[in-house]
């Protein structure tokens, strides 16, 4: 067995148990921490496919700037451990990611099938070396693929509009909602008629 | 590879980690003895000659002390933030080139970026062809060891720590990432050994003068020192993201600070002030090579090499001593405010800038870099113009002199009370 | 050249015994007498009020979104800026196209008040 073959095992592996950690862990954060596990992994991989650049943008992406933010959800929210597991939010929800994943893996397996047979390792190896070159990927993304990489940056604008409208909703004194109006003119009245000092309600 | 390169590895690994947590040890003993003297004290200078020894004596002590883990805690996340914090720490080491020891015997190959394969450097661990990226996300990682102290604590001090530093680690790693992205246009490439060898004859320092400092005060941030040490804000959080944390877990996040103190100066001179690169360094190589023979000279201008970065290291770690002796903390408001809006507007111009220029004057580097200079510097005043237009005059009168003062008391109490008011307000 | 991420595994093993060796060497020499008042969460010496799993400003979250979204951006950078000098004046003006929307997004949050701390 090759160095390179038993740490893609081992690797996988990880990988493997990472996602199935963050399934099975009652504890949001523990989850999350599990998918961290998984994306260390990935990273790995993306190393043993002869790609370091992939490897750093994963680490960065995903396990610097994705997982923080759900860190943040969790942790802001205050909701680390749910009680009532048994209860399906989702209606359908198992069986639709079962037919999901089979899908996956049917196209996966027939992409693998099809792939044209490699000419000869060592051919292969330095052809991807040549593609992992972060010159490369520029030179290709700011000619070949430039439409979609502007397209990419709009989109990641309307994220921003998405920032905006949600501080929007957050911020303190702008307009409420009818129910949230209501809502907060009820919690009014009751503190004064329990005697406590009315807050402002705004 | 064979065994002898196996056993070689592990050793210089050990020694490289070994030596970094004694960097550690001392970093603490100089900022000690350095602040003592900024606040004209005597600092620690019992133990030991110069209190050389303190560091030892701290260690001792927290290895004694009984290990406190809070029952409300989460016990397991609790125990792996502290590793992870200094995991981090340590692991941005591997790529950063601390000189040029050509253990092939021929120092001429440290200086030629063509011949790349021909050195095999004692003073790196890993020549990686994506160093600068290896960086940032080893960077942008450290923020968990932070935020898992906070949540796994289970206490309200650590949680407000933890947030508030990570909020803070996430904003400042934009500024941070966009001026080493400043060095990668300039140098075009991401290897850290190919960054050192670029700077032949022109430290980066000066083209990039904006984008150094942007990064030295996002580094400033990075590391939550004064004045962005609100993470552990002691009259608010007591300790912040530690609050829960004793012995050698406690002990484990200071090494961590420090540890990212020292690879922060020492990427801040790999990126701008040439890495182990000093004026002369080749010619002396040569001259001894003609003497002695290639081996004397590898082994030379390793020194050297290892002793210009060190050097340059020191003077940064000087500047971050310097810093915390001489500034306020921020409040937390004006600490987002400056990283989106300060910042952030800075650093894009920098990166409109650079490129343009290299562009448009192109195969020169030194008119290149006259001209990057002087827009740097008129960036510099012109954003310090503008920041300081909005601030209003402080309206306290200075205290009157002393004599004046006592004249005054004693004429009526009056004036006196007002005089008071007006200063302390 | 892979040997080099191979040399990078081992610096990260040694990385990670480091902070965990002194933990286990502190674990066998230090004294352990716990009491429940000595491993109670600590609030200034008082009783402990209330559960931490309070809700935060939701303004963290926005720095976080706004964050992400930035890095991305950034991230896609790096590979032009080792490309630029051979690719020329289009590939300047492609990127500076992008970074202007970048500069919008910023301006926009920015006009909009989502970068208020309140």
């Amino acid at each position: 067995m090759s160095f390179e073959l038993f740490m893609f095992l081992v690797t996988a592996a990880i990988a493997l148990a990472g996602g199935v950690g963050m399934i099975v862990a009652r504890n949001t954060v523990h989850s999350a921490l599990f998918l961290l596990l998984n994306f260390f992994a990935i990273a790995v991989l993306f190393l043993l496919l002869h790609s370091p650049f992939l490897f750093a943008i994963q680490l960065t992406i995903y396990a610097g700037a994705i997982m923080v933010l759900f860190l943040f959800v969790v942790m802001l929210l205050g909701v680390e451990s749910i009680e009532d597991r048994t209860k399906d939010r989702l209606a359908g929800q198992l069986w639709l990611s079962v037919v999901l994943t089979l899908i996956l893996m049917v196209q996966a397996i027939t992409i693998t099938l099809l792939a044209e047979p490699a000419e000869s390792q060592a051919q292969n190896t330095a052809l991807l070396d040549q593609l992992a070159d972060p010159a490369l990927i520029g030179a290709t993304l700011f000619t070949t693929y430039l439409l979609p990489f502007q397209i990419t940056g709009v989109i990641l604008l309307v994220g921003i509009v998405g920032v905006v409208v949600l501080h929007q909703r957050a911020h303190l004194y702008g307009p409420l909602s009818e129910t949230e109006r209501e809502f907060a003119e009820q919690y009014a009245a009751e503190r004064t008629a329990s005697g406590q000092p009315a807050e402002q309600a705004s | 590879m064979d065994i002898f390169l196996i056993v070689f590895l592990v050793v210089q690994v050990l020694i490289i980690t070994l030596a970094v947590t004694t960097g550690f040890a001392y970093l603490t003993w100089y900022e000690r003895r350095l602040l003592a003297r900024f606040q004209n004290r005597v600092g620690p200078n019992r133990a030991g000659p110069l209190g050389l020894l303190q560091p030892v004596a701290d260690a001792v002590k927290l290895f004694f002390k009984e290990d406190v883990i809070p029952t409300a805690s989460d016990k397991v996340v609790y125990l792996l933030a502290p590793v992870l914090a200094v995991m981090t720490a340590i692991v941005i080491w591997a790529v950063i080139p601390f000189g040029c020891f050509n253990l092939n015997g021929d120092h001429t190959a440290c200086f030629d970026p063509a011949r790349r394969d021909e050195v095999w450097n004692a003073l790196q661990v890993a020549e990686v062809n994506i160093g600068i990226l290896f960086i940032l996300a080893v960077t942008s990682i450290g923020v968990y060891g932070i935020t898992l102290a906070g949540w796994a604590s289970n206490s309200k001090y650590a949680m407000l720590g933890g947030i508030r530093a990570s909020a803070q680690l996430i904003s400042y790693e934009l500024a941070f990432g966009m001026a080493v992205l400043s060095v990668v246009m300039f140098g075009g490439t991401l290897s850290t050994w190919e960054i050192v060898l670029a700077q032949e004859g022109l430290w980066f320092f000066f083209p990039l003068i904006l984008g150094f400092l942007l990064f030295m005060i996002s580094a400033t941030a990075e590391l939550v020192r004064t004045p962005f040490d609100l993470v552990e804000a002691e009259q608010e959080l007591t300790s912040g993201y530690n609050t829960e944390y004793g012995s050698m877990k406690f002990a484990l996040f200071f090494m961590s600070e420090y540890i990212k103190m020292i690879a922060m100066s020492a990427i801040a001179t790999t990126l701008f002030l040439g890495g182990w690169r000093f004026p002369g360094l080749e010619t002396l190589g040569d001259g001894v090579a003609a003497l002695a023979g290639p081996w004397p000279a590898a082994i030379i201008v390793g020194l050297v090499s290892l002793g210009s970065f060190l050097l340059k290291v020191a003077m940064f770690l000087f500047m971050l001593v310097w810093l915390r002796a001489s500034w306020p903390r921020m409040r937390y408001d004006q600490l987002m405010q400056f990283g989106w809006k300060s910042l952030l507007p800075l650093a894009i111009l920098n990166l409109v800038m650079i490129p343009v220029v290299v562009v448009l004057v192109p195969d020169n580097r030194y008119i290149q870099t006259a001209i990057l200079f002087v827009l740097g510097i008129a960036a510099i005043f012109g954003a310090a113009r503008i920041g300081g237009r909005g601030r209003v005059k402080s309206k306290v009168e200075l205290v009157q002199p002393v004599a004046e003062g006592k004249q005054a008391s004693a004429a009526s109490s009056a004036p006196a009370s007002q005089q008071t008011s007006g200063v302390a307000s | 050249m892979y040997d080099n991420y191979v040399f990078l595994g081992l610096f990260l093993i040694a990385a990670i015994s480091f902070p965990v060796l002194p933990l286990i060497v502190a674990r066998l020499i230090r004294p352990k007498r716990p009491t429940p008042i000595k491993q109670s969460t600590y609030e200034c010496g008082l009783e402990v009020i209330g559960d931490f799993h309070v809700q935060f400003k939701i303004q963290y979250y926005l720095y976080a979104l706004a964050f992400v979204i930035f890095d991305i951006e950034v991230v896609f950078l790096y590979p032009w800026a080792v490309a630029y000098p051979e690719l020329g004046m289009p590939a300047l003006f492609a990127m500076l196209i992008f970074l202007a929307i970048l500069a919008f997004s910023l301006v926009y949050d920015w006009r909009k008040g989502a970068l208020e701390w309140i």
